[in-house]
């Protein structure tokens, strides 16, 4: 390779997308495919959006209206039937019955509505009483921080599935149980990372000038500190739909989430787990399911963060 | 010694929670006792359980006997105390979490300062596609697919249980790919700047071994920013194993937890949980100290710029 072709870079920066496209007499640097995809870093992750739509939204808003059967009750007769392209399987059950003879396929369908139901309502209350406490701490600091700060490290430092466990115990596992366990482990991220924006809005020149203006602090809070934190609330809450669904699905594989006969992803992979030897089909769907969405949540999250933040929206562009 | 403090806050205000929880289901003689117990059985049972007086005092005669170690007798292991119980699974756990340490600080860490050295190389790439995926996938599946796989087709290593080394195999990797993932994000971030900056570039002007200046002059201060993080870290490999101790029927204390929170052996369940909490507690100050060691700002008494 000549040292022609050897593209101009910035050693201090480390995005690549600053490496330039000319090189000193001008002429176009080429670069084997494989290295103009993996700079498209900006790109809109499409593919995460189809999966989180057609594995998550979708079938959760039209689960009546695009499924046959019954989630609940199954057909015994055609208990454990494969996936259709197996032997013995048919595309009245494209992927399989389990034990009870419930297609497998409408159970992951209102499963998806399970976990999108429990992650809206977990994060609504999550982002709501995290950025408020977050933002009442970091702009008045003082006790309110102290007192705060260690709510919030209380809650990181609770060992929640022990909690869940005592909790079902206790009052036996339902919906409400669940989204009250979740909500209340997950508000404290919420707060923590709102608390540490606003720490650094506070200081700034138009804080301090609305100060002067006279403006009310409740004011200066809504108009002007929160609009700045609102990018790292959607990230966060992009990104904590996933460690959501994980934690639902956990504690319902575990027996303290969703309570059966329930269709949850998490509680379809428990249902199987005894059969995985035969009946693999059972487990291994509503698994997939969640690492596809999960795993698409955190593509996109990854990327509004960086589309978010106009430092990178302006690379990515140039 | 502020965060000692506020540790011991904490572990307090997790052991209201936990009391009050395990009384949620209201008396644990209702539940637990025969229907047809006679009263002088019923009084000696309160007695041994410490269900004797009010709420109030119930709970300062708990508070009281736990920070002494003392967590009353199991209610499912009549002739053991909760602590006892907890004791003898203790060493199952503890080994499988050296093990997913190691293993995640092995490979979690060298990997993400190779692929921000080697950035956009395919090692860099597959590191990335690791932690995408270690930070999405549900770990109880993952724990069935490789006991799908691994131990009941190949036949490799045992599907549960401790039977031999060969029994640590799956159940480590399963509670460390969570870790590995973090840890690589955080060191693959934190390595690209301190790479980027000024003293690093002075580190390489004069004239040191790139891998001097890779291991000696960047990684220290890179190791900070994963540090703080590692806390929370290690929170989700404790809560992680508790799953994966119960897809392998591993016979720790993550397995006592959900067979105590079953059977409601409310001593063992508390015990538990304020055993657990003090644990992650601890583990946080550890990291403050190690912290300070690591970032001479901190140990200078300056403020960190958080």
């Amino acid at each position: 390779m000549s040292v022609r072709n050897q593209p101009a870079r910035f050693e201090s920066d480390t995005d690549e997308a600053l490496e330039l496209n000319f090189d000193i007499q001008g002429h176009p640097v080429r670069r084997p495919w494989w290295k103009v995809w993996s700079k498209r870093n900006n790109r809109v992750p499409w593919v995460s959006i189809f999966v989180v739509l057609f594995v998550l939204v979708l079938p959760a808003l039209l689960a009546d209206v695009i499924t046959t059967h019954d989630p609940l009750r199954g057909v015994l007769a055609d208990r454990l039937t494969p996936p259709f392209w197996m032997e013995g399987g048919t595309t009245t059950y494209p992927l399989g019955t389990d034990k009870q003879g419930r297609d497998i396929l409408t159970r992951l369908i209102y499963g998806a509505r399970i976990s999108l139901t429990v992650s809206t309502i977990t994060i609504l209350i999550g982002a709501v009483v995290g950025s408020t406490l977050g933002l009442l701490a970091g702009y008045f600091g003082g006790w309110v921080d102290r007192f705060v700060s260690w709510l919030i490290d209380t809650f990181l430092s609770l060992p929640h599935v022990l909690l869940a466990l005592v909790i079902v115990a206790a009052i036996g596992p339902s919906f409400v149980t669940i989204v009250a366990i979740i909500a209340v482990t997950i508000w404290a991220s919420f707060a923590r990372q709102v608390r540490g924006e606003t720490l650094s809005v506070r200081e700034t020149e138009y804080v301090a000038r609305a100060h002067v203006a006279g403006t009310t602090s409740w004011r200066i809070l809504l108009r002007h500190v929160l609009p700045n934190v609102a990018n790292t609330l959607i990230v966060l809450a992009t990104l904590q739909v996933g460690v959501v669904i994980l934690e639902e699905s956990s504690l319902s594989f575990i027996g303290a989430g969703i309570p059966r006969p329930n269709p949850s992803w998490g509680v379809m992979v428990a249902d199987g787990r005894d059969q995985i030897l035969i009946s693999w089909w059972i487990s291994f769907f509503p698994g997939l399911c969640i690492l596809l969405v999960v795993l698409s949540l955190n593509l996109l999250g990854d990327w509004l963060r960086d589309f978010l933040d106009p430092k990178m929206r302006q690379r990515g562009r140039s | 010694m502020i965060n000692a403090v506020r540790g011991l806050l904490t572990l307090f205000a997790v052991s209201i929670l936990v009391f009050s929880l395990a009384r949620l289901t209201g008396d644990p003689i209702d539940v637990l006792a025969p229907v047809d117990i006679s009263r002088e059985d019923e009084a000696a049972l309160r007695e041994r359980w410490g269900l004797n007086g009010s709420i109030w005092e119930q709970y300062v005669s708990f508070v009281g006997n736990a920070s002494q170690g003392d967590f009353g007798p199991s209610f499912k292991y009549p002739t053991e105390t909760a602590a006892s119980v907890i004791a003898e699974r203790l060493p199952a756990s503890i080994s499988l979490g050296i093990v997913a340490t190691v293993l995640t600080l092995v490979i979690g860490v060298p990997l993400g300062i190779l692929s921000a050295v080697k950035r956009g190389s395919w090692l860099d790439r597959i590191a990335k596609g690791l932690a995408l995926f270690g930070q999405s996938v549900p770990e109880f599946w993952l724990a069935i697919m490789l006991i799908w796989f691994v131990a009941v087709r190949w036949n490799v290593v045992p599907t549960s249980g401790i039977s031999g080394w060969q029994s640590y195999i799956l159940p480590s990797i399963v509670i460390s790919v969570f870790g590995i993932a973090a840890l690589l994000r955080l060191f693959r971030s934190a390595m690209l700047e301190t790479l980027g900056s000024e003293y690093v570039k002075l580190a390489r002007l004069k004239g040191l071994s790139e891998f001097k200046v890779v291991w000696k002059h960047a990684l220290k201060p890179a190791s900070i920013a994963p540090l703080t993080f590692f806390g929370g870290i290690a929170v989700r490999m404790l809560t992680g194993a508790t799953v994966v101790e119960i897809v392998f029927a591993w016979p720790g204390v993550g397995y006592l937890a959900y067979e105590a929170a079953n059977a409601r052996d409310f001593p063992v369940v508390q015990a538990l949980a304020l055993f657990t909490a003090a644990v992650i507690i601890i583990m946080n100050l550890l990291i403050d100290i190690t912290y300070a060691y690591v970032d001479p700002r901190v140990r200078l008494g300056q403020k960190a710029i958080a």
